[in-house]
């Protein structure tokens, strides 16, 4: 039986209340007033980074070698040539004989990486696909996408046997519908007329994937415990309830007022949280919405009560937020401005492909090497042994320290280099288990970082060398927030 | 391993102005210290056999190689040899050039170091990116700058030694304000003002709890020494120095990737020096070194190295720095030049500017500066961050 074994959510941990943007830009057109907060990404994430958060957070302890796939969905991918689905995959340190694809150009994109992995181990193809989906779309400064979308990113462990909800059917409709569109020069997308959007695709492609799936499963709406699908427009999103035949607390919670509108994760965002409070036996639908929409319906089995729940569900990430208070400090992480860097700040490591290749799973993946006869971890990647009691030559193995625990050593908030986020943090980092390095620390600010705190590793974005068009990623420690 | 004490002589050293040479390019530099170190020595350039040449930033200062020194000197012929070892790489210089006329290859050789920081277009040292920690180091390391990590050993010292962030900062800016005192004296020096406790203490942080008057000098500026057997120094004036130990210890990284490393001292310093006392003699080294310009590239660094070195019991520097130990007129003055702090910090040149300034002291020729008696004279290179670094100690006398 094919279905999902294991899910997370990654929602970045600053907001913005949406007043900050319309007091900023809303003297352009005031009609883009939005209310609630929306979800941003920090100066060092991109969805790459974020997709591999909530895979960590699905991932969160299972054997990372049974994984034949990954299947990646954003549309605000960062890099269009060199896939983004095999950094994330190198980053997770997972096998190499495996297949990996983005799926993009629509927020759509995200069902149908689910539904193509669903099929894939439906038929047999595959034993596990990890479906990851992120986004950090950029609107335009003074326009309503600049209030409406938010940043996040899920994760689903598609497999056979013990799965926590099993896939039942799915039901697809296509339109060539330009709700919003980009060409491949553009750095911002374009919308049609709202009105336009709300009554002829919105309101018309959900219910009709719904209704369709509904029919083609033999349900009726009171059959569904929980229906998720993106909130575009509030007062329609559950309009489109209704129209199907749900009553409002069958109706996922959007949270458009809380994170946004993540894109391509949204639909699926809201599926973790459906699952999160899913009962044995749910029948639970999730809907996109861009360029038609794709339904599919799960029914949640008894193993749902047995997943090792994972600390950073929905409420934990509402929980721990940092508000931006400052629009300019907003577009600045976005790069929708461009800042004084000065000579120090446009120096940009050289990241030579060749190197970065060889030192793969060492950048990406933060693999160290372990002693075979000490066993002492150790990071960077060493021959000869560190322990000066060992020194043993080539007697290493791999080591991964990305899902290691530790606690912050010492550290410094240094105000010399630069860093569109001053001052930069970081601090020596001693792993559970072994090993120590110096490493980045990220989302937190100088004031609450205290000696000894527990702290994770995080995947970012090390530097954007804009003359190569090079993102570097690296991994940075981060508090322990659960 | 018998070492080189008493085995070689300094016979003529020179120094430039360290400072913001807008209009002085490394050439002019190097020949600047050149002839003051050849006048010294009162020798002729054709009289140097062999030479050393010491830059860090060599990819800013003066490119690879030897060339730029034969070439802006016109010695015709003679090896010149290009040394890099970070922030020690003048000290490396001069360790090459002892030990060239020490196995009795040459009779005359010539250390050099210059460094031109000041044309890199913007304030402290050049970013790390430009590849002076290696590719792959800085892809993996953090967006680290100098101040940040020796910040981590000030963290790291208060910490362990129960120090109040107002506590230690006192302690660190005596260690500046008694600099800032020395280096006024200095014609030059780079940064030439009295600075009070006060006004170091309210300066802006640059890096936790580091503030600006934490900070050394990053300047321009060139330094260079003249080496011959110990057996023929006389033969070139009354007043040789004689070099009684250098030794250059290079760290595994354990510090920062195994042991327990606390960030309240520096592991290679205490093996360096050690190394040198041996070399040298020296068994009480609070009583028998008479003076030091030590590495002070930030006010913790002299501290920790105040202890590393042997100079105040371990956790105990703080008392020595409240009882003016270090002071020009205290028991064991330390940068009696200024230091890094105030004379600058132009990296390949610095060692060899510290030894020109134990080398004036030991000879009594540092007017209002001088020290009474002095015996032995050491200097310090701390080369990479605490964790992680390459240490010369140097020692000379009479």
């Amino acid at each position: 039986m094919a279905g999902i074994k294991s899910y997370g959510a990654y929602i970045p941990w600053h907001r913005i209340d949406r007043n900050v943007i319309y007091s900023a830009m809303g003297w352009l057109d005031p009609t883009t007033y939005t209310l609630g907060e929306k979800s941003v990404a920090n100066y060092d994430e991109d969805a790459v980074t974020m997709a591999v958060a909530a895979c960590i957070n699905c991932l969160n302890g299972i054997d990372r070698s049974v994984i034949d796939g990954v299947y990646f969905s954003s549309l605000s991918l960062p890099y269009k040539q060199r896939l983004n689905a095999s950094i994330i995959a190198t980053a997770l340190d997972l096998r190499t004989d495996i297949r990996t694809a983005d799926f993009s150009a629509s927020t759509k994109a995200g069902t149908t990486a689910l539904l193509a992995a669903c099929e894939a181990i439906k038929a047999g193809t595959a034993r596990n696909i990890l479906v990851c989906t992120a986004d950090c779309l950029i609107g335009k400064p003074g326009s309503p996408q600049e209030e409406e979308y938010g940043d996040g990113a899920a994760a689903f462990l598609i497999g056979k046997g013990n799965v926590i909800a099993s896939f039942q059917n799915f039901y697809s409709v296509s339109y060539d519908f330009m709700d919003a569109w980009m060409i491949n020069t553009d750095k911002y997308n374009r919308l049609g007329e709202s009105r336009w959007i709300r009554e002829e695709g919105y309101s018309k492609f959900i219910p009709e994937a719904i209704s369709g799936l509904m029919n083609k499963c033999h349900l009726a709406p009171q059959d569904i415990a929980k229906a998720s699908y993106p909130c575009i427009f509030p007062k329609p999103h559950i309009n489109i309830g209704k129209i199907i035949g749900f009553s409002p607390e069958q109706i996922q919670d959007h949270y458009f007022g809380t994170f946004g509108n993540t894109g391509t994760a949204y639909p699926l965002i809201l599926l973790v949280a459906s699952l999160e409070n899913a009962k044995p036996n749910d029948k639970i639908i999730v809907a996109s919405f861009g360029s038609g929409s794709d339904a599919l319906a799960f029914q949640v089995t008894d193993e749902i009560t047995n997943i090792s729940i994972n600390n950073k569900n929905i409420n934990n990430f509402i929980a721990n937020k940092e508000m931006l208070t400052n629009y300019n400090k907003f577009v600045t992480f976005r790069n929708t401005i461009t800042v004084e860097k000065g000579i120090r700040g446009e120096t940009v490591p050289w990241q030579q492909t060749a190197m970065a290749w060889r030192n793969r799973k060492e950048l990406l993946g933060l693999i160290g090497t372990k002693c075979k006869e000490c066993g002492t971890p150790q990071y960077p990647r060493q021959r000869v042994c560190v322990n000066p009691n060992c020194r043993a030559i080539d007697q290493m193995e791999d080591y991964r320290f990305s899902d290691k625990k530790g606690y912050l050593f010492t550290y410094t908030a240094d105000s010399l280099v630069f860093t569109v986020n001053p001052p930069q943090i970081y601090g020596l980092v001693n792993f559970e288990g072994g090993g120590r390095y110096w490493y980045d620390l990220t989302d937190c600010k100088a004031d609450d970082i205290k000696v000894n705190m527990p702290v994770e590793m995080t995947f970012r974005k090390k530097f954007t060398d804009a003359n190569r068009s090079i993102y570097g990623y690296c991994w940075k420690a981060i508090p322990v927030r659960t | 391993m018998s070492g080189i004490k008493d085995k070689v002589a300094i016979i003529g050293m020179g120094c430039t102005k360290f400072g913001e040479h807008w209009n002085k390019g490394t050439e002019d530099l190097m020949v600047d210290a050149f002839l003051d170190a050849i006048g010294d020595a009162g020798i002729e350039p054709k009289d140097i056999q062999a030479a050393w040449l010491a830059t860090q930033y060599t990819e800013i200062t003066i490119g690879a190689g030897g060339i730029p020194l034969s070439q802006t000197l016109k010695m015709p012929y003679v090896p010149v040899t290009h040394v890099e070892n970070k922030c020690a790489s003048g000290s490396e210089a001069l360790r090459a050039a002892c030990y060239a006329v020490a196995s009795g290859a040459y009779d005359i050789a010539l250390a050099l170091g210059v460094e031109k920081l000041k044309d890199i277009g913007y304030g402290g040292l050049p970013d790390f990116s430009l590849g002076n920690q290696g590719k792959r180091d800085r892809l993996i390391q953090p967006n680290l700058s100098a101040p940040g990590l020796f910040a981590m050993l000030a963290n790291g010292y208060f910490n362990k030694y129960g120090l109040s962030p107002e506590e230690g900062k006192i302690m660190l800016a005596k260690i500046s304000a008694k600099s800032h005192h020395n280096g006024a004296m200095n014609e030059k020096a780079h940064l030439r003002r009295e600075v009070d406790i006060e006004t170091i203490m309210k300066a802006p942080i640059v890096a936790w709890p580091l503030g600006l008057y934490d900070c050394c000098g990053v300047s321009d500026g060139a330094a260079a020494a003249i080496v011959t057997r110990a057996d023929m120094a006389k033969s070139f004036r009354p007043d040789p120095i004689y070099v009684k130990a250098i030794q250059v210890a290079a760290g595994t990284g354990e510090e920062l990737m195994y042991n327990d490393y606390d960030f309240s001292y520096v592991e290679t310093t205490r093996r360096a020096s050690r190394a040198a006392y041996e070399e040298a003699g020296i068994k009480n080294p609070r009583e028998e070194i008479s003076m030091a310009e030590v590495h002070d590239c930030f006010s913790i660094t002299e501290a920790v190295t105040m202890e590393d070195l042997q100079f105040s019991p371990v956790g105990k520097v703080k008392e020595d720095i409240d009882a003016g130990r270090f002071n020009l007129d205290g028991e064991q003055p330390i940068q009696t030049d200024g230091g890094l702090k105030c004379f600058g910090h132009p990296i390949g040149a610095s060692g060899l500017r510290m030894m020109y300034e134990e080398y004036k002291q030991l000879q009594g020729k540092c007017g209002s500066r001088q020290i009474k008696n002095p015996k032995l004279g050491l200097t310090h290179n701390l080369g990479g961050f605490p964790p992680q670094c390459v240490i010369s100690v140097a020692i000379v006398g009479n």
